[in-house]
């Protein structure tokens, strides 16, 4: 009996073995890129809808656009991509774009006017929740097929008013300018939806990739287009992997199972940094982390709190420590790189100052709070670095943490007192920050204006609305920057905003990966460029 | 016969069969645990401070968006109204769609549940395969180091964070040994390299003769499933041990063995078959608690599967799919459940 | 009853004839204390238990630091560093301290649940058992509701919809744990409701409230604890999963299994952060199943597990 077991158990050890010896250092094949994201965010393809960042990668790379980024050079801004030029008319409120030829769908249809004007007009009337991108110029379903029509080849575009053309080619830059296939899309309609359920699923672009399969919080698979118009694409097969935890993304690309690793936290990027064969690559994105401070709070609402607040934060340390190497020091609204972004961070961490600050406002006994902040490690500590500095004035910080969707729901019904949390730009132009942080036409709770920031806190902005609007339809590049940089310096002093960090997206790669990048702040993530 | 033809009569013919009134009033049972599950998980959904227009319409929609799928949620019926409908759907086996990614959620569960089902699978494998024998040789050699060893393992079983040992299996095994695959079920390669004919890869990739693939498969699956079938063969040879334990005591084997009855005869032949009855409802009960234990060990190793659906779900406030998925599991378990009793009482005359 | 000079206050306790009431309560708990001391690992789990309480009483005393005390320049320092032997956690805050003070959230729920959930069950289980009829159908319907539920999915559930919180995961858990003890009670009940003892004091004019409370409850009770220690592990791990999901304890409460979810992220090369919490959480379910497997061998000496 005793030998019998001791055999069983060798034998079975010897198959275990045998099944689960892999070679310690794989190799992704040389025509396929092999990514490790988080996409559990992806809720569907339809440039119409699609709204999160995974799902917006995989837009850039399988519709193409009027105007668009090149991923070798974000910083020319944009350039032409399906339109080849483009003309204001005299009003300012017009553009006439002429459509590239030669181009064709993935379905060998050929990219028009037509189709262009048909993603657009679809994305006005579909209503989804980026179509505001598009509403704001004064489309609505009911004039969508006039405001947005062919004539003679070629597609207008007439705005309600004259806005800034760099503007509004910015914004049709975003994933909502997406062309789709109008004779596929309508071949797959169903109920008059203009296709939109078929889409959410499937693909109809003209781009570099096309969709092979989209399984939802598993993988997204996508296949070169031989016949993309900039040339065929090196990667002739990209894969993106579910993967959430940074762990196991670090020992995928150091195993070589992956070429990419897009979701490493500072600890494992400084884990994986020198490791031969491995690289880091840094892109500042749009986004922003910042605290705000709900006006309605009888304390909070002193404009001497609010500037106390600002220098409560201790940037320094947070930045060096824990937001090591994924966030840096930026106090104002405009990302930098963006148009009228600018460069004074005056706020540093002074508990003087905060003290003699509160106390002119009558608040020098301290008073008690509460933040909501999401369930994200970066965020809660944030929270939690804030919650010591502010203890040290007498101020109590309760720390609620919550599902993104819990927080939001209270922070739109105006409920945080503070609120933590990010904002990333929904188009590469200065109005997608500044219309949100300064901008609030009607503070009453009635207006319900939940998309605005200033409204979420309550922040009556008093003369910057003028100004934004000001420089929404300023065409002059330089004035439109000075008019940005001014309300920038204005809101600084005034608005419950305590703007702490921009974004650093860290990639890390297998040393041979060339060509690969995240878009920086102005787009997302390009792969028709990326060699190995 | 002149009694039977007396008495036989105005009834019909036959009497109903024995099994039809326990089989009804199971069935009874069973459905109005199902509505009971249906109510709280319903409640719950609309407990939830979140609003479920805005997490279709987003927040720059205007009100008439607003109004517009708020009416077509059926949100403005009263609470009972939505609750009849919801279990009329679900009858149907429409479970609505997901509030995530607008498919059907019943799609995606018949999607995840495979991957679960795998893995449970597995686990009980390895806990009856390692736990049964524990079990019965701690019994049959009770105080000796082996009862020890067991006691130990099934202690330890019951006292360890499963998250916590995944995690530290992890790092150990693919991190720093690279003996398993890592997190997920197969290979960034092999990802639908073979046709899915019942979700589960390990068969898949046997019916389609890819031996590369169900090594990869197994490989990945290994770790998790490892894991689990600790926790169940901690239950299992413990259940088994006290089961054996009382059936070696019992008179009719003493007398068994003064008659000259051979040790391996009795423990086999005779106690182990007593038991064998017991031993399924306890397995049974072990792949109930298995499919709970999936939740915390799907998230550690990006598994797919259905615990894993419903806690991403219930994160993101997307009630549909946890209301579904919970139906599913509360099924399964409640089924587990009734399946144990049920084999209880048909074997177990005393129990009655 | 007096005790006379030959006699010890332990031969009195061991006498076998006891002169009252009390002194046969009395005697009874010496000899099953008596019982349980001979077992060694039950021992073991009693004094993990009591260190654990006492810890837990002096936290404030023993931590060596203040457990919010951040220092963003000491992150994620290593074992056995001075003045920090566990090191320090990704704010800088030391991990000895923190465990300190978590245990006393550890004793916290348990003794919540502990209040809660068995008496939630004796109540149910008892009526359910001693009345029968419609009222036992429908409580145990109920009970085989929330029984019906994977214990994390349903705490999942009602936290997520009652919102993050340690007072809200307490009751989650509580819901999830209290059917098993109705289950439980309602057996007892209706082994004892027939008995002649019952019939005795029924036929002495006590009315249903006397009998359930004065009479079968204490009869219950025994096997409650068993059963209540048992599962203290299960709600200590089943709290510390609520915590490891971000749904238990808010932060900056150091919180076990929140402490993990945060020292999961440095798994690979600080591996001690989320390691240590998981050690202690493993101990204390440890020392409540020894307590338990040592209680049920001297209350329920009968039961099959032995």
């Amino acid at each position: 009996m005793k030998h019998w077991t001791e055999i069983l158990t060798g034998a079975a050890l010897a198959v275990a073995v045998s099944f689960t010896a892999t070679a310690s250092m794989a190799e992704t094949p040389a025509n396929m890129l092999v990514i490790a994201y988080r996409i559990d965010d992806i809720t569907t393809l339809d440039p119409a809808e699609s709204f999160e960042f995974a799902g917006s990668e995989v837009s850039r790379n399988v519709y193409g656009k009027l105007v668009n980024f090149d991923p070798a050079d974000l910083k020319a801004g944009y350039q032409p991509d399906l339109a080849t030029a483009w003309e204001v008319s005299e009003d300012g409120r017009t553009i006439t774009f002429t459509m590239r030829e030669g181009v064709q769908f993935h379905s060998g249809n050929p990219v028009r006017a037509e189709d262009a004007a048909f993603s657009l007009q679809r994305a006005v009337i579909l209503q989804k929740t980026p179509s505001f991108i598009l509403a704001q110029f004064g489309f609505t379903p009911e004039n969508a097929a006039e405001t947005i029509r062919v004539e003679g080849g070629k597609l207008l575009l007439t705005t309600d008013k004259r806005y800034a053309s760099s503007f509004v080619l910015n914004c049709l830059t975003a994933v909502i300018g997406g062309i789709v296939d109008k004779e596929l899309v309508m071949a797959n309609e169903v109920d008059g939806d203009m296709g939109n359920a078929w889409l959410r699923s499937n693909t109809a672009g003209s781009g570099a990739y096309k969709l092979v399969s989209w399984k939802p919080n598993e993988s997204v698979t996508l296949s070169s287009n031989p016949d993309f118009y900039l040339g065929a694409p090196a990667m002739e097969r990209v894969i993106t992997r579910h993967v959430t935890e940074s762990a196991s993304q670090r020992l995928l690309l150091e195993r070589g199972d992956i070429d990419i690793a897009r979701n490493l936290n500072p600890e494992d990027i400084a884990g994986i940094t020198g490791v031969a064969g491995i690289k880091i690559q840094s892109e500042l994105k749009g986004r922003l982390m910042y605290a705000a401070l709900n006006q309605k709070h009888p304390i909070l609402s002193k404009p001497e709190v609010r500037q106390a607040f600002k220098y409560l934060v201790d940037y320094e340390g947070m930045q060096n420590s824990f937001l090591n190497g994924q966030y840096t020091i930026q106090q104002n609204f405009l990302p930098q790189t963006y148009l009228g972004a600018s460069e004074e961070n005056p706020f540093t961490l002074d508990i003087e100052k905060a003290k003699a600050l509160l106390a002119s406002a009558g608040a020098a006994d301290g008073f008690e709070i509460e933040v909501g902040v999401r369930e994200a490690q970066e965020r809660i500590e944030i929270a939690q670095a804030m919650q010591n500095t502010l203890s040290q004035v007498g101020i109590k910080m309760n720390i609620t943490v919550g599902t993104a969707k819990q927080i939001l729901a209270r922070y739109r019904s105006r409920e945080l007192d503070v609120y933590i949390g990010a904002w990333g730009p929904d188009y590469p132009d200065p109005q997608t920050n500044a219309g949100t942080f300064a901008y609030n036409p009607d503070n009453s709770d009635a207006a319900g204006a939940t998309g605005l920031l200033a409204w979420r806190n309550a922040w009556d902005v008093g003369d910057l609305n003028a100004k934004v609007d000001a420089a929404v339809i300023e065409n002059d590049r330089d004035t439109r920057a000075q008019m940005y940089l001014d309300m920038q310096a204005e809101f600084r002093e005034t608005s419950p905003f305590v703007i702490m960090f921009q974004q650093i997206e860290q990639s890390a790669m297998r040393a041979k990966v060339e060509g690969f990048s995240t878009g920086a702040a102005v787009t997302s993530t390009s792969y028709w460029k990326v060699t190995k | 016969m002149a009694v039977a033809d007396e008495t036989g009569g105005g009834r019909g013919d036959a009497p109903l069969p024995r099994w039809i009134k326990p089989t009804l009033r199971t069935i009874g049972s069973i459905a109005v645990t199902m509505l009971g599950l249906l109510f709280v998980t319903f409640i719950i959904g609309r407990v939830m401070p979140i609003d479920p227009v805005l997490s279709i319409v987003g927040e720059r929609a205007t009100k008439e968006m607003y109004n517009e799928v708020y009416l077509q949620l059926g949100l403005d019926q009263p609470l009972v109204v939505q609750f009849l409908y919801y279990i009329w759907d679900v009858m149907r086996g429409d479970f609505g769609t997901s509030l995530l990614n607008a498919r059907p959620v019943a799609e995606d569960i018949l999607r995840v549940f495979p991957a679960t089902f795998e893995l449970a699978t597995f686990g009980v494998i390895i806990g009856i395969t390692l736990g049964v024998p524990l079990g019965v040789i701690a019994a049959v050699r009770k105080g000796t180091w082996i009862d020890q060893i067991a006691r130990v393992v099934a202690l330890v079983g019951y006292s360890m964070p499963i998250f916590w040992l995944g995690m530290m299996g992890l790092l150990v095994f693919y991190g720093i040994l690279g003996w398993v695959g890592g997190p997920g079920r197969v290979g960034i390669f092999y990802v639908d390299v073979v046709p899915s004919v019942t979700g589960m890869i390990l068969i898949d990739s046997l019916l389609d003769g890819n031996m590369e693939v169900f090594k990869d498969a197994f490989s990945h699956i290994v770790l998790p499933a490892s894991l689990l079938g600790y926790y169940s063969l901690a239950y299992i040879s413990r259940m088994t041990r006290s089961f054996m334990l009382a059936q070696l005591s019992a008179e009719y084997l003493i007398t068994a063995r003064v008659k000259g009855l051979s040790e391996w005869d009795v423990v086999w032949k005779h106690a182990f078959r007593n038991i064998r009855v017991q031993l399924i409802t306890v397995i049974a009960l072990s792949y109930a608690n298995l499919l709970e234990g999936s939740v915390l060990t799907e998230i550690i190793f990006s598994w797919p599967g259905i615990g894993n659906y419903i806690t991403t779900a219930l994160l993101s406030a997307d009630m549909n799919a946890v209301l579904g998925g919970t139906v599913v599991i509360g099924l399964i378990f409640i089924l587990l459940n009734i399946f144990s009793d049920l084999l209880y009482k048909v074997f177990d005359p005393r129990a009655k | 009853m007096t005790m006379s000079d030959t006699q010890t206050l332990r031969g009195w306790l061991l006498s076998e004839t006891p002169t009252s009431r009390r002194h046969a309560r009395l005697s009874a708990l010496y000899q099953g204390w008596l019982a349980f001391r001979g077992n060694t690992m039950a021992m073991i789990g009693l004094s993990i238990l009591v260190a654990l309480t006492v810890i837990a009483l002096g936290a404030p005393w023993i931590a060596p630091h203040d457990p919010f005390a951040q220092d963003l320049g000491n992150r994620l320092g290593p074992l056995w560093a001075p003045g920090h032997p566990l090191g320090t956690d990704s704010l800088g805050r030391d991990i000895l301290s923190r465990l300190i003070h978590g245990s006393r959230i550890t004793l916290y729920i348990v003794a919540l649940v502990a209040l809660i959930a068995p008496i939630a069950g004796l109540l149910v289980g008892t009526v359910s058992g001693y009345v029968g009829g419609w009222t036992d159908m429908i409580l145990m319907r109920i009970t085989d509701i929330f029984l019906a539920f994977p214990r994390l999915v349903l705490a999942l559930a009602f936290v997520a919809a009652l919102g993050a919180g340690i007072e809200n995961a307490v009751l989650a858990i509580s819901l999830t744990a209290w059917p098993a003890y109705a289950r439980i009670a309602r057996a007892e009940t209706l082994t004892i409701r027939s008995s002649d003892y019952i019939s005795a004091i029924k036929l002495q004019g006590a009315g249903p409230v006397r009998i359930i409370t004065k009479h079968i409850w204490p009869l219950c009770i025994s096997s409650l604890i068993v059963r209540v220690t048992l599962d203290m592990a299960g709600i200590i791990l089943a709290a510390a999963g609520l915590g490891f999901l971000g749904l238990g304890a808010q932060p900056p409460s150091p919180e076990w299994g929140a402490m993990i979810s945060e020292g999961r992220r440095f798994i690979l090369d600080y591996w001690w952060v989320a390691t240590v919490p998981g050690l202690a959480i493993f101990t204390v379910s440890l020392a409540f199943n020894l307590l338990g497997d040592g209680l049920r061998d001297v209350l329920d000496p009968n039961s099959s597990e032995k």
